[in-house]
């Protein structure tokens, strides 16, 4: 049975989302859609005029195409302390990682959404001292602290081949649950067809970051006031990552296909793809993470508050772990710390599908449905007049 | 404590016409305090509540398209009051509306774009992104930013006034008795319907059924006391603007949300079961305001809408659920009607519906025969079930009294002159130029054009 369909006593039951989440976003919608007075903020209330009323898939759908800009909480009429109390920014957050919970693949794990800060740490520790097991291990445990210069260093610290089971099996089993989840997730709030255009307009808007302007002026980011500081720190944080996926990528076509070892030399397409992207990551979810702690917790779900701070804190420490490794490879300590990246690295590939990461995917799927179903919608009138 | 510094000038109020009028002073060099009686989460009046502002202009511009002229404005004006209106003021107004929206992004306003979906006043009306809050906080970030001083949750309680010159002004700052000193005054506390038992003078005792759609912060302290001080009324006392809302809204502060919009495809009964009114008379943004009164006049000020399944698609949604029957009995039950007598009033209102082609989008000429009073448009018969209730009562906007001002946004005092040091504008000397009727949108423009001649006028007098 699908969401859509089941009585929301039993919504309750079923595995992430909440009854009580679901009715609070099902009020919020129907006196915003009463009111309007947000409609130039985001695609939310566009989407949201579609529906006279809203069935459980819609505000699934809703919540996932909410950017959390805050613009529509503080311009509210009947924010707090009024007696409709309205907190969109708030509900929708929370209906969304009870989505991510919902659609999580396999079921069994969802539940690592519930304590997400705590799993990333215990999944970096224990990856962290595994991996210098590994090392100390199958490799002489000096080789952490020598001096290892030119092709194949790294290698001298892991063994390639371990490196390479490693890295494949944790990256692709987080393809796969990911891959899985967005499959639960667009079966159930997805859109029925998608032409070539919505796509191309959902990457437009998801690459562009489209709803994180607050209709062009900027977002309440941290108060009452507008900045796209937000907007280009998150910019910043997802070029960051892209690139330093890309640089990877290439490494890898580097290795397997031309047989070139690494390390590799300063100017060459890895390299500079990963200082870019390191620099990019460092930047983003440091600034982020500062935001996180200087903006007003009103509008934002305090619950998501260790979700949002874990992949936050795996992507820097990530990047920054990476860039040490890249200006300090020809010294003694280049062992410690490859050891150390490679330990982030992994942590953050398995909690991949089972944290905040997932609302990338999510959200990209909710900006193409939007553009689905106003196209859908457009031409319904067209033909209609 | 505000006992012991000295300002320029005094601002009363939070809400739209205040903060234009203390910008423009501040910008032009007075130090100014603002004292608003809401608190920092309430303020900003009745213009927090609003949606846009209506300008003429004459060619498309990024926020309105086509055009809108100052004749075409001005007859708007005309129909709508029915011509209670000081023609000069109302003219300096609509010309003045032409340069309002640029100077509103320059202090941090703005607006949705003009192709914006859903909207058929783009033509006419420049619509607020976000709404009404969003200007008020926009203004009052910009306020801050120039060094305005703004109190909250201090209520001007009277005014110091010797021979129509303003001295000072008693205030509860945080609850605690205070005075401020400035040396001019800008009066922008909006109108009176806030104060039920003012509302009571005018209308009886039926007052009290009245739900206020604004802010409870506008009890016309300030007109009362300016009133009694010497200052020409302006103004019908006994009138307001109230519209039919949901009888389930909030007593204060409902807002836009409350409104319904189903009347037309409706028939309305009282509590007695009985119709009152023909429902279909005109297209509902015409017959909008009519029915706040309809209803006012009826038993226990309260009112029902009913329709049938087909209509329940055929207006905007309403916060409140519609209440539902399998039958009118069942409905009536719900709504504790007698049962008997709203099905025979809604046989007689079938039976009495004649052969016509239904089009919601205009008059139809879909009508009843032989009817009292007869439905004239958009008449169908109520048989398909389930059938559907909103119950109705007079939502009141604002009030029609205020003070008389000149030109330069001068306080008139009864002598014939104005006051030299003491202006208003908005909702306060609205009446001047909307002597009765609506318009919509007018009222934020006429805020909005007084309340920077007001802030002028204010910096002019205290840097002569
Ligand atoms: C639901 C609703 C929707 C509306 N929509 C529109 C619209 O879309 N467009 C439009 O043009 N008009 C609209 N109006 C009308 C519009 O609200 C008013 O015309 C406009 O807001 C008046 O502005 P103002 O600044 O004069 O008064 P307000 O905004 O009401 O401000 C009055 C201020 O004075 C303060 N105050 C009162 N007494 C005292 C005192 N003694 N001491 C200190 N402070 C005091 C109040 O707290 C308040 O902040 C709407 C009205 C309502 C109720
Ligand atoms: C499809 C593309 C993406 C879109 C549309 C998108 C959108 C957003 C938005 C709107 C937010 C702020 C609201 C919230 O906290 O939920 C956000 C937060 C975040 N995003 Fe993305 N994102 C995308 C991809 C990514 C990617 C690829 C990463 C990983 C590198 C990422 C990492 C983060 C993190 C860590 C946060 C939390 C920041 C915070 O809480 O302040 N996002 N994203
Ligand atoms: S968030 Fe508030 S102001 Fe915005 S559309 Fe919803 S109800 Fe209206
Ligand atoms: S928080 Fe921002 S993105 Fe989310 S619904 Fe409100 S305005 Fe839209």
């Amino acid at each position: 049975m699908s969401i859509a369909e089941q009585p929301v006593s039993l919504v309750g039951l079923a595995r992430g989302l909440q009854g009580a989440t679901l009715e609070e976003s099902r009020r919020t919608m129907e006196i915003c859609n009463a009111c309007r007075y947000c409609e130039g903020y985001c695609a939310v209330f566009p989407a949201m005029e579609l529906h006279r009323s809203f069935s459980n898939r819609d505000l699934v759908h809703l919540a996932n195409l909410c950017h959390g800009c805050k613009g529509c909480f503080y311009a509210c009429q009947y924010a707090p302390p009024h007696e409709f109390g309205l907190n969109l920014p708030k509900v929708f957050a929370e209906l969304r990682r009870e989505s991510y919970e919902h659609h999580a693949w396999p079921g069994a794990l969802a539940g690592l959404f519930q304590k997400n800060g705590l799993f990333v740490s215990l999944a970096t520790g224990l990856l962290l001292i595994a991996v210098m097991l590994l090392s100390a291990l199958l490799v002489d445990p000096q080789a952490l602290f020598g001096v290892n210069r030119g092709p194949g260093s790294f290698y001298a610290v892991i063994p390639y081949e371990v490196m390479v089971a490693l890295g494949s099996l944790s990256f692709g089993y987080a393809v796969l649950a990911l891959v899985m989840g967005l499959r639960n997730y667009w079966r159930e709030s997805g859109a029925k067809q998608v032409g070539g255009k919505a796509l191309a307009l959902g990457l437009h808007d998801a690459l562009t970051l489209r709803h994180l302007s607050g209709g062009g002026h900027g977002c309440n980011d941290t108060h009452e006031g507008f900045t796209q500081s937000r907007r280009w720190l998150h910019q910043a944080m997802m070029w960051g990552f892209l690139l330093s996926f890309a640089s990877t990528s290439v490494a890898t076509i580097y290795d397997h296909v031309f047989g070139w070892i690494a390390p590799y030399s300063w100017y060459s397409a890895p390299v500079v793809l990963g200082t870019l992207g390191g620099f990019g990551l460092t930047i983003g979810s440091g600034g982020l993470f500062w935001m996180k702690f200087k903006t007003d917790p009103e509008p934002t779900a305090q619950r998501n508050f260790g979700m949002d701070m874990g992949l936050l804190a795996q992507l820097f420490l990530v990047a920054v772990t990476g860039l040490a490794l890249l200006f300090f490879r020809h010294t003694s300590a280049m062992g410690m710390l490859l050891v150390i990246h490679l330990g982030f690295v992994l942590a953050l590939f398995v909690s991949l599908p089972y944290g905040k990461f997932v609302h990338g995917l999510y959200r990209f799927a909710a900006l193409v449905r939007h553009h689905a179903d106003q196209r859908a919608a457009s031409q319904e009138e067209g033909s209609a007049s | 404590m505000l006992r012991d510094k000295h300002y320029d000038l005094l601002v009363i109020g939070g809400g739209n016409a205040a903060l234009c009028a203390a910008l423009t002073a501040r910008e032009q060099g007075a130090s100014v305090l603002v004292c608003e009686h809401a608190p920092r989460a309430l303020r900003g009046g009745n213009s927090r509540h609003t949606r846009n502002l209506r300008c003429s202009h004459d060619a498309p511009t990024d926020v309105l398209t086509e055009n809108y002229s100052e004749e075409e404005y001005f007859e708007d004006l005309l129909r709508v009051t029915g011509g209670v209106t000081n023609e000069k003021l109302a003219r300096m107004t609509i010309h003045e509306s032409k340069f309002v929206t640029p100077w509103m992004y320059e202090r941090g306003v703005r607006f949705q774009p003009s192709l914006g979906g859903t909207l058929s006043l783009s033509r006419t009306n420049a619509f607020f992104l976000g709404g009404g809050k969003a200007l008020v906080n926009a203004y009052f970030a910009e306020a801050e930013k120039k060094g305005v001083e703004v109190v909250y949750d201090t209520e001007v309680v009277s005014l110091d006034i010797e021979e129509g010159f303003f001295k000072g002004a008693e205030v509860r700052y945080h609850g605690f008795p205070d005075y401020v000193r400035a040396k001019a005054l800008v009066v922008a506390s909006g109108g009176f319907q806030g104060n039920i038992e003012w509302l009571t003078e005018a209308w009886g005792p039926s007052a009290a059924n009245f739900i206020i759609r604004g802010t409870p912060f506008n009890k016309g302290l300030m007109l009362r006391d300016l009133l009694a001080k010497g200052a020409e009324p302006n103004g019908d006392p006994t009138q307001c603007h109230a519209v039919a809302i949901d009888a389930r809204a909030p007593k204060f502060d409902g807002g836009i949300v409350t409104r319904l919009d189903c009347v037309p495809f409706s028939i309305v009964v009282n509590n007695k079961a009985e119709r009152f009114y023909d429902e279909g008379e005109d297209v509902w943004p015409k017959r909008y305001a009519i029915w706040g009164r309809l209803v006012a006049q009826q038993p226990d000020q309260i009112a029902y809408a009913i329709i049938d399944t087909k209509c329940l698609k055929l207006f905007m949604p309403s916060v409140f659920p519609p209440i539902e029957g399998r039958t009118i009995e069942e409905l009536a039950g719900k709504l504790e009607l007698d049962p008997a007598k709203l099905s025979k009033t809604v046989k007689g209102f079938n039976a009495a519906v004649q052969p016509g082609s239904f089009d919601p989008s205009g008059l139809d000429g879909s009508r009843t025969e032989g009817l009292e009073p007869a439905k004239t448009n958009w008449a169908r018969k109520l048989d398909e079930p389930p059938y559907y209730a909103y119950p109705l009562r007079p939502g009141v906007t604002f009030t029609y009294l205020g003070v008389t001002v000149d030109e330069k946004a001068r306080i008139q005092m009864a002598d014939g002159k104005p006051s030299a040091n003491m202006l208003a504008a908005g909702e306060i000397m609205a009446g001047n130029i909307l002597g009765q009727g609506y318009l919509a949108g007018l009222g934020m423009t006429i805020g909005t054009v007084f309340g920077r001649i007001a802030g002028q006028e204010a910096a002019r007098y205290v840097n002569r």
